[in-house]
């Protein structure tokens, strides 16, 4: 007897199938958080001074074979930001800099991702900050050793573009609008390359 | 050495810098005192940053006023002062002179380790990057805090005793032991 599926059941089927090969697609690479570091430099009257977020995720799709189909989505935590002491920490959030309240995550979407060679990429994508969008090429690069591959690049973003640090804070003969993101990503299930 | 030859005045450029740090410390006293209790701003990073500029430059100077006065020997108390001094008054003179230059290049120093071991390297006027002599550490700057007020406080407090004793020459002795440190002919 050949069993017979309802159109519902049979619909259900489909969606359940695609949204699998989705995730198959969109998750085959996970990130270890606990080895992965995000910073960012910033100068003051010249004085490099570093921070770095504690909570971020990415999901992360790539091929190195194929780079150019693959997605990447970069979520961090703004909340979580420190320079590593209290005074700037209690400012951080402040609606001048981050408003934190009203934006708590910063993210990164790629549009296009293009193989350099030798384990260097270009990821084109949308970077959002406190509301603000703008376009962002990040450079990384992979290297792997054994189950892990670290991604790791430096981006140089203007702090103006983001509205972060407004009013008498976006002075640039203060605090630079130059700012460096820093990343070292260590990530499992990246195919070999 | 002989009385008759010795110098009886400092020379121009030991009064020059004798006088451009003397404004300057009072100046960078005053910059620290204010600055400490600002709340984060703008105007409070500012201040920090010209202190510590300042700070260097004064470190700088005193270098330079420390080796001019031991390659141009500055003039002894005249007789006629020290015989009116009590022992006590001689040994404080000396004692105040050498604890001043000591601090000279004690606060400075402590302040510079300071802020390298808080994390933040000085950057002279924003374009010279200095060294850390001691590593950025939370602990060892927390050690360190405390003490650049402290020396600061003990010169400026030794400041008072000089500028109370060269007064006292001046007005109550009238020794005219002054006018060897004030601008003006030889």
């Amino acid at each position: 007897m050949t069993p017979t599926f309802s159109p519902i059941a049979r619909g259900s089927a489909i969606v359940l199938l695609a949204a699998l090969t989705c995730m198959s697609v969109q998750a085959q690479q996970k990130l270890l958080p606990a080895q992965s570091e995000v910073g960012f430099v910033i100068k003051q009257m010249g004085v490099p001074v570093e921070g770095h977020f504690k909570k971020f995720d990415a999901q992360i799709a790539l091929d190195p074979a194929k780079p150019e189909t693959g997605k990447i989505a970069f979520t961090i935590d703004i909340g979580s930001a420190t320079m590593g002491s209290p005074e700037p920490d209690a400012e951080l959030p402040k609606s001048v800099w981050f408003n934190t309240a009203k934006f708590p995550q910063a993210t990164f979407q790629s549009t296009s991702i293009k193989g350099l060679g030798g384990g260097k990429f270009e990821v084109a994508g949308k970077l959002a900050i406190k509301g603000n969008t703008r376009d962002a090429v990040v450079p990384v690069t992979l290297v792997q050793s054994g189950a892990t591959t670290t991604a790791s690049g430096v981006v140089g973003i203007k702090r103006l573009a983001f509205k972060i640090g407004e009013n008498e804070w976006a002075d640039t003969s203060m605090v630079a609008d130059d700012v460096q993101v820093k990343f070292k990503l260590t990530l499992t299930g990246v195919s070999k390359f | 050495m002989n009385n008759a030859t010795a110098p009886r005045r400092y020379n121009g450029f030991a009064i020059l810098l004798h006088w451009l740090l003397a404004f300057a410390l009072v100046g960078i006293f005053s910059v620290g005192l204010y600055m400490a209790d600002l709340p984060f701003s703008p105007q409070r990073l500012k201040l920090y940053n010209w202190h510590k500029w300042a700070g260097i430059t004064i470190l700088t100077l005193s270098a330079i006023r420390l080796l001019w006065r031991l390659s141009h020997k500055p003039p002894t108390l005249p007789q006629s002062v020290t015989l009116g001094m009590p022992n006590w008054q001689v040994m404080a003179y000396r004692a105040t002179h050498v604890l001043m230059y000591a601090l000279f290049f004690i606060v400075p120093l402590v302040g510079w380790a300071y802020s390298s071991a808080a994390g933040f390297p000085i950057v002279l006027f924003g374009v010279l990057p200095l060294p850390d002599f001691v590593s950025a550490s939370k602990p060892l700057a927390e050690l360190i805090k405390p003490w650049h007020e402290i020396s600061a406080f003990a010169l400026a407090g030794l400041v008072v005793v000089h500028v109370a004793a060269a007064l006292k020459h001046h007005f109550i002795d009238k020794d005219g032991l002054l006018t060897r440190m004030l601008p003006g002919k030889a």
